[in-house]
């Protein structure tokens, strides 16, 4: 468990955290979602103990990361940056992790069989593309085979393949129990692969909910020159709706029930569609004013 | 798995591991071999075969361990690369935030690159420092010049060559710890080194010698002399002032790694 309380990181007058309270939990990945500058790699660095605290404090475990023990038998990360010399070999990445931490040496080929690294883990690093990186990162969280994960865009760099094996091992982590606690700004990704999500604007915690309260329930859009009539009909069966420019959103039924509703009231219907909102348009909506940096000509 | 706990055995063990799976270190050590065992009997040569047109009172100052040494003060820049690049590459890569999750604390993993270092620039230091005092003095011996392991003074200067090279070291990954840019750091250090001397050489001329014995390069070096020079403090305390200002670094160097982000 990972837990934050007024955590606060100020760099040279900006604040890329702002009093951020959270709790990342077993068992379920956690998504930890926000635009670009948010504060997510910041955050994470703070968890670590990489970077100093301004004000406020996290702990992984109930104790400062720095006061763990073995801290790469209780956390693995994955950081944005790549972190790891490219003149040494994965093998001899992860061995010399391994020793810090009294990890069995056996341990070492295990996690490089798993991230499928091991044909070229004698080779320096550098000449390794950016996925196989990525996956020697990954090797390097697994290491210690801890119960809490981090990731920091993990698909980065990663081919359809990779990303289908990233997102499937980050589904079995958690579903073994762990804390899986994953960066991202790739909406459709997160939607698939997270439980819980967290949303982060301009280093404010602006959500901390499970995905399915997340994303607005699905609806229907109904179009009709009668619109009056229509949003009469559907009041006086006391159905949840809401107008949205020239068209009513109509919640909880079905395309069915609407057209059926229109047919026996003698209203003529335009359009009538079914909607499924996406976490996309959700996380939009929430972080409409609180998005760094505007791309195009804002 | 059995749970032990990573403490400072563990750290020195994966910086064990680490220096010796990047090729800097093979090829630092290799040239401070070369450059120093290499320049000094080159030195050596050069000395032997002028003798004979050098006057009296040079002949009686002349001191064949230092002078056989030489090559020691060449050496100084190669493991000070190798100090440098311990800690820099770690910025330059990135290592250092793996690093750092796997010890969280930070002065248990400078300590722990400390400690091998020295290990590392000691046995290097020793075995250049003997090679080259073995092969200058083979050299003078064509003139019966040379001195042997056994004379007074003979094994603390070729000894405390090794020991100079290890402070070098150690000096240098205390800049790189400081500076975190491999060329900046390597800069400071042969500027500190090589450059600050010239100061002593522009000021008046007794405070002007004074001055230049305290700096880096003569304090460290004195440890090499046999005899007593103008130029130079005497052998222990020039090298207990080295390892004063190494100290003074390696504090700084401490304190800003424990405080700063990474
Ligand atoms: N070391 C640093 N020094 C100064 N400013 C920094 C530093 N690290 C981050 N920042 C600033 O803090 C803010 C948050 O950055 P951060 O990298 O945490 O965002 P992010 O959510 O990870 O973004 P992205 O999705 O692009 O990775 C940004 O405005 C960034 O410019
Ligand atoms: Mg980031």
């Amino acid at each position: 468990m990972i837990s934050a309380a007024g955590l606060t990181k100020v760099y040279g007058g900006r604040t890329a955290l702002d009093h951020a309270d959270f709790t990342v939990r077993p068992g379920v990945v956690t998504g930890f979602l926000g635009p670009n500058g948010a504060g997510k790699s910041t955050a994470m660095r703070l968890i670590l103990d990489l970077d100093r605290a301004t004000a406020g404090s996290v702990t992984v475990n109930g104790r400062r990361y720095r006061d763990l023990p073995v801290p790469l038998r209780e956390v693995g990360a994955l950081l944005e940056a790549k972190a790891w010399h490219g003149g040494r070999s994965a093998h001899d990445h992860l061995r010399f992790l391994a020793r810090t931490n009294g990890i069995p040496k056996r341990r070492v080929r295990e996690v490089l069989d798993i991230v499928g690294l091991h044909d070229v883990a004698g080779k320096r690093a550098k000449s390794y593309s950016l996925g196989m990186g990525q996956r020697l990162g990954i090797a390097a969280a697994l290491l210690g085979d801890p119960a809490i994960l981090m990731f920091d865009e993990p698909v980065n760099g990663l081919d359809p393949e990779g990303i289908l094996w990233i997102r499937r091992l980050m589904q079995s982590l958690a579903a073994e129990g762990r804390t899986v606690f994953v960066s991202s700004h790739l909406m459709a990704e997160m939607a698939l692969t997270a439980g819980h999500l967290i949303v982060i604007g301009r280093g404010r915690i602006l959500a901390d909910t499970p995905m399915a309260d997340f994303i607005p329930a699905s609806h229907v859009r109904v179009r009709s020159p009668d619109l009056a009539a229509l949003v009469r009909a559907v009041a006086a069966e006391d159905w949840r709706a809401r107008p949205a420019d020239d068209a009513l959103l109509v919640y909880g039924v079905t395309p069915a029930d609407v057209g059926d509703l229109a047919y026996r009231n003698g209203i003529r219907v335009h359009e009538l569609s079914p909607v499924h909102p996406s976490l996309e348009e959700a996380f939009m909506r929430l972080t409409a004013d609180s998005v760094e940096y505007h791309g195009g000509g804002g | 798995m059995t749970l032990r706990r990573a403490g400072f055995a563990g750290a020195v063990a994966g910086e064990w591991i680490k220096i010796w799976t990047v090729r800097s270190t093979w090829w630092s050590m290799f040239a401070t071999v070369v450059v120093t065992v290499g320049l000094s009997s080159l030195l050596t040569l050069a000395y032997t075969l002028s003798y004979d047109r050098l006057g009296f009172r040079a002949r009686l100052a002349f001191d064949p361990v230092a002078y056989g040494l030489a090559g020691l003060n060449f050496g100084v820049i190669t493991l000070g690369v190798l100090g440098v690049l311990v800690v820099s590459t770690e910025f330059s890569s990135g290592l250092v935030r793996t690093s750092l999750s796997a010890v969280p604390r930070r002065s248990r993993l400078l300590a722990a690159k400390a400690v091998v270092l020295a290990a590392v620039a000691l046995a290097v230091g020793l075995i250049s420092s003997f090679a080259a005092f073995f092969a200058s003095q083979a050299v003078f011996s064509m003139r019966r010049l040379g001195a042997g392991i056994g004379d007074p003074e003979v094994l603390r200067a070729v000894t405390g060559g090794g020991l100079y090279l290890t402070l070098i070291a150690l000096i240098s990954l205390g800049a790189g710890a400081i500076v975190r840019h491999t060329a900046g750091a390597i800069t400071s250090v042969l500027g500190v080194l090589f450059v600050a001397p010239i100061f002593g050489v522009f000021l008046p001329e007794d405070w002007g010698r004074t001055v230049q014995k305290f700096l880096p390069p003569a304090a460290g070096s004195a440890i090499l002399t046999t005899r007593e020079t103008p130029v130079t403090l005497p052998p222990w305390q020039g090298f207990g002032v080295f390892a004063g200002y190494t100290a003074l670094v390696l504090v700084v160097a401490f304190v800003l790694f424990r405080r700063r982000d990474v």
